[in-house]
């Protein structure tokens, strides 16, 4: 692995002025490597950071069985790693054409890890640096407590998947904001809905009234609004004054950090070492947690860039023809599968010319007949004002549930594709399943990384015993590892844990020959690492 | 069900059938009337999904290369060792030895052994879900709603889960090759598994035959070369033409008499092969799925141990049986055949004792006999096969038989199970026939070594 040469170096610069030109931002410092197939094997298996501590389990293959997406690392093979700087790799044997446009490409995702707010995590952190100083203390503690060490790495990583990104990430964004809630939150909020849980319609008339209180004197309308309710409900002030002493203190938001902050075994003197390792591991899968969860729009704004870019860019001279087959292969749309980089793409030009016709407004929405659809266009060119947008605020799930309509399905010729088993033949057979926009959204969000929700019952929990919750979403788990990722847990916790979840089974058929299934709550017990299950009546 | 099949089926029940075994024919039924891939361990084919490509892959063309068994049993003592210390540090194993079946470099599929692992997570499992099926994905174009775009071969997806579809094995002579004898070495030492105590007889080693191996240079039968490209390249090196900066052109460098590297002729001694092995496998309705995947497991874990013990001179036959047995050429059909039919074990023993015959096998080779089965026979007195079980005993060194049963059968012994018990045989012979039953369903890699080392110790 060797920084890229002068000459290459001195192209990117290049790239860079006009891609500010254009609207991106980024820093200034970008790191450029070349890298042998020798270098990417090395790589694959610590998701391109070259610095990741090191494990066991990277020299073994893990095998992809269970639907490959759902592994962590879910896909190693990327070009550029959100670090400060951003780090960036290429093929030794790339023509500078080439390099111009995937340089092009690593600037979209550069902008987008800098700019989207899924990211804003990670915006402080130099992964590479930190990645290093972790994998050294591994190493050291290694040199310690030997196999111990890997013991902590492996059952930390069995839930790693199921990290607090999202609560994380609405806490950070919560500080940026505003500090704890304020009386008139907590009223509106927690006081009216879960504690006097009043019915809907008078909570409406609370609303009204307090509005009508703002509109007459601002000033003076949330000392009016209290007055009151100081007569209706005597208990409020105490109520927040002992909210606003807890709300201050943070909840862990994970079951990693959960145990971390809880688990008697941990909190042995001679165990603390162990913290570290778990934080090492929390945040290796926090810091990736943005990226799988942006997989498409990250993607798709890549692309967009890369085409713009570089069909502008005056170096593509003699390369058009080359440049449009590489550009056709990353995002032509399949006529089965999907490809995140056809989609992200068409979805961003889609947002483009309906930002640019104004047909992002409620006038539009409303508006029921094709050709009046169709034709409509106020010419207020914001297309690039909404994909900015877009790159700031969407991750996948936003993008998809809110720009995936019937206009677009209809647009791109898009359709659901069913398998459906031949059996006289033994094939199977791919047919046009669906062509509404409903369904074809739906098969998008059913295929997006989506880890099971599993948290820690507080109320269950004791010192002696772990008490798990999953919340079922009409999936259940992967049967075959909840007894292993349990002994994990165990012997993290250092007592018994339970897991409640829930199971489908199959109970027969009906009539047509479907199969009809039932739903059956189940609780797994770990103790002393033997693993057992009831069923739940 | 074929109308044989029927017909068998009548006559077993006019002769009287005990109400356990004719449920578990009817199951067999049951089975046998759904086609093999209808099985929940076969998946739809798998389709390029959102997080299948990166930037390296679509910008670059980067390929990952595919995982050599070689790059990865590099480390594989030690992995093992690790294994080994976990067992005893309390937590369950995790490395697999598992098999997986490749397209080789000719297209054909390769039985290749690659510690694998895997890393337990809560995930979501997609297989069983009420709404949607498994394996809708996106698809752009023409077509009408309803009408069929293409097709494709259903078959098992790779790894986890294998199943088995039907079978177009293409006979490939080594589909099980020379790694078999590195996992040998591995189980019998890493999970102490036994080693021979009767070698056999003592080979001679007096059979010659001759080959192209020695080498010569200036002159021989047969011009090596890969042999004389690198003695040229050698001596040009010397002779200041290459440079290693510079590229060179091969019309300059100069061709000496010396470097040509030839094969001759020569005489090498010949290893007999010391013993023969019998893999037989009920291959019926009944089967398909984990009783499968465990007997095809553990067959190929004892062959590698015979590879070991035998240093490599190992002969291997192939037998699957439903109510007919037939011989197959290698492991990749004996592994990927199923049929939809009944099952009747003892057709596969009398063809094993013909076998020997015939081509009087006995007289010059040890003889094992594995014999996989979920347990279910429709022939409940189990009459013919004991009987040709106790010919088989007049030359055999050791009958292994697993019971790889269905979860169906749980608690209670199979009718194989049952009649062998019963015949008194394995008190009898305790050298000769060896027999172990598990539950097929999530059987663990261990629990199958475990069960070799009750099958030959």
């Amino acid at each position: 692995m060797e920084i890229i040469d002068q000459h290459t170096k001195g192209i990117m610069e290049e790239c860079k002025v006009r891609a500010r030109d254009a609207g991106l931002k980024f820093d200034d410092e970008s790191l450029e490597y070349i890298v042998t197939n020798k270098d990417m094997l090395e790589l694959s298996p610590k998701v391109m950071i070259p610095t990741l501590y090191d494990y066991w389990v990277h020299d073994v293959e893990v095998l992809k069985g269970y639907g490959k997406y759902q592994a962590y690392p879910h896909n190693p093979y990327e070009t550029v790693i959100n670090s400060r700087p951003a780090i960036s790799f290429y093929n030794d044997n790339n023509p500078d054409w080439l390099n111009i446009m995937i340089f092009y490409h690593v600037l979209g995702h550069i902008d987008f890890f800098q700019n989207n707010s899924l990211f804003t995590n990670t915006w402080n952190d130099d992964f590479v640096g930190k990645a290093l100083a972790d994998k050294r203390m591994i190493a050291n503690l290694r040199t310690e407590y030997g196999r111990w060490v890997d013991y902590i790495i492996e059952f930390s990583r069995s839930i790693d998947n199921i990290c607090g990104f999202f609560t994380e990430l609405s806490a950070t964004m919560k500080n940026t904001g505003k500090g704890p809630d304020t009386r008139l939150e907590y009223y509106f909020g927690e006081f009216l809905q879960e504690f006097v849980k009043v019915p809907q319609h008078e909570y409406y008339k609370e609303l009204d009234r307090y509005n009508q209180l703002v509109t007459q004197n601002r000033s003076m309308a949330e000392s009016m609004f209290f007055s009151e309710i100081r007569q209706k409900h005597p208990e409020f002030v105490a109520m927040f004054e002992k909210h606003s002493d807890t709300s201050g203190k943070k909840t862990a938001s994970d079951i990693l950090e959960f145990i971390r902050e809880n688990s008697p075994f941990l909190n042995r003197e001679s165990n603390r070492w162990m913290k570290s390792v778990m934080n090492i591991i929390r945040d290796t899968a926090l810091y990736f947690s943005p990226q799988i969860r942006s997989k498409i729009t990250n993607e798709g704004w890549a692309s967009y860039w890369h085409d713009k870019l570089f069909r502008s860019d005056e170096r593509i001279k003699g390369h058009e023809v080359s440049y449009a087959r590489i550009n056709a292969g990353v995002t032509s749309i399949s006529r089965v599968g999907l490809n995140p980089y056809a989609i992200g793409l068409r979805l961003l030009e889609y947002i483009e010319d309906m930002g640019n016709k104004g047909k992002i407004s409620w006038e539009f929405q409303k508006m029921q007949g094709i050709e009046q659809r169709e034709n409509f266009d106020k010419k207020q060119n914001k297309g690039m004002v909404s994909i900015f947008s877009v790159r700031s605020e969407f991750n996948d799930f936003m993008l998809l549930n809110t720009f995936v309509d019937q206009d677009f399905v209809e647009k791109h010729n898009l359709f659901v594709v069913g398998k459906r088993l031949d059996q006289a033949r033994g094939v199977y057979q791919y047919y046009v399943k669906s062509r509404k926009a409903e369904d074809y959204k739906q098969m998008l969000i059913e295929s997006l990384y989506h880890p099971p929700k599993i948290v820690v019952n507080t109320k269950k929990t004791s010192e002696d015993l772990l008490y798990l919750t999953h919340r079922f979403e009409s999936k259940q788990l992967v049967k075959d590892f909840i007894p292993d990722t349990l002994i994990g847990i165990e012997f993290l916790w250092g007592g018994m844990v339970k897991l409640e979840t829930t199971e489908i089974h199959l109970k027969g058929q009906d009539d047509k020959g479907s199969p009809v299934f039932e739903y059956k709550p189940v609780i797994y017990t770990v103790k002393d690492r033997k693993v057992s299950k009831e069923i739940v009546n | 069900m074929s109308n044989d099949l029927k017909k068998y089926y009548k006559k077993l029940q006019l002769n009287g059938l005990p109400p356990e075994a004719d449920e578990y024919i009817r199951r067999e039924i049951e089975s046998a009337k759904k086609p093999p891939v209808a099985d929940r361990h076969i998946h739809p084919p798998y389709t390029p999904g959102i997080y299948d490509k990166g930037d390296a892959q679509v910008l670059q063309s980067y390929t990952p290369p595919d995982d050599t068994p070689f790059s990865a049993l590099k480390t594989l003592d030690e992995l093992l060792d690790k294994d080994k210390q976990r067992e005893h540090d309390g937590f369950p194993r995790r490395i697999r030895l598992g098999k997986l079946v490749k397209p080789g470099p000719d297209k054909k599929a390769r039985v290749i052994i690659v510690p694998t692992t895997t890393e337990p997570k809560f995930y979501h499992d997609n297989s069983i879900t009420e709404d949607g099926e498994e394996g809708d994905t996106g698809g752009s174009g023409e077509g009408e709603e309803g009408e069929v775009i293409g097709e494709q071969q259903a078959e098992q997806q790779q790894g986890e889960g294998e199943g088995q579809g039907a079978g177009q094995g293409e006979s490939s002579e080594h589909d099980i090759g020379s790694e078999a004898f590195d996992l040998g070495r591995i189980i019998t030492q890493k999970f102490n598994l036994p080693n021979l105590k009767d070698k056999g007889k003592k080979r001679s080693l007096t059979k010659y035959t001759y080959d192209l191996t020695d080498k010569n240079r200036r002159h021989g039968q047969l011009l090596d070369k890969k042999a004389t490209i690198r003695r040229i390249i050698e001596t040009n090196i010397l002779l200041g033409n290459i440079d290693g900066e510079n590229d060179f052109s091969p019309d300059q460098l100069i061709l000496n008499p010396d470097d040509q590297v030839f094969r001759i002729m020569s005489k090498e001694k010949d290893f007999e092969n010391q013993a023969v092995v019998f893999f037989v496998r009920d291959y019926s309705g009944s089967m398909a799925g984990p009783p499968t995947e465990a007997v095809i497991t553990q067959h190929l874990l004892i062959y590698s141990w015979l590879m070991y013990q035998f240093q490599n001179n190992v002969i291997t036959r192939f037998i699957l049986h439903d109510t007919e047995a037939k011989e197959v050429p290698d492991f990749y059909t004996y592994y990927k055949s199923q049929v939809a039919g009944g099952t009747n074990v003892s057709p596969a023993f009398e063809l094993v004792n013909k076998i020997v015959e015939t081509e009087q096998l006995a007289k010059d080779y040890n003889i094992y006999v594995f014999f996989g089965t979920d347990g279910d026979d429709w022939q409940t007195d189990g009459k013919q096969m004991l009987e040709a079980t106790r010919k088989m005993f007049t030359y055999i060194n050791r009958l292994g038989i697993t019971v790889a049963k269905n979860s169906w059968s749980t608690g209670r012994q199979t009718t194989v199970e049952k009649y062998i018990e019963s015949s008194g045989i394995l008190k009898q012979f305790p050298d000769l026939i060896r027999l172990d039953g598990f539950i097929s369903a999530g059987v663990a890699e261990n629990r199958l070594i475990e069960g070799i080392k009750k099958l030959i110790s």
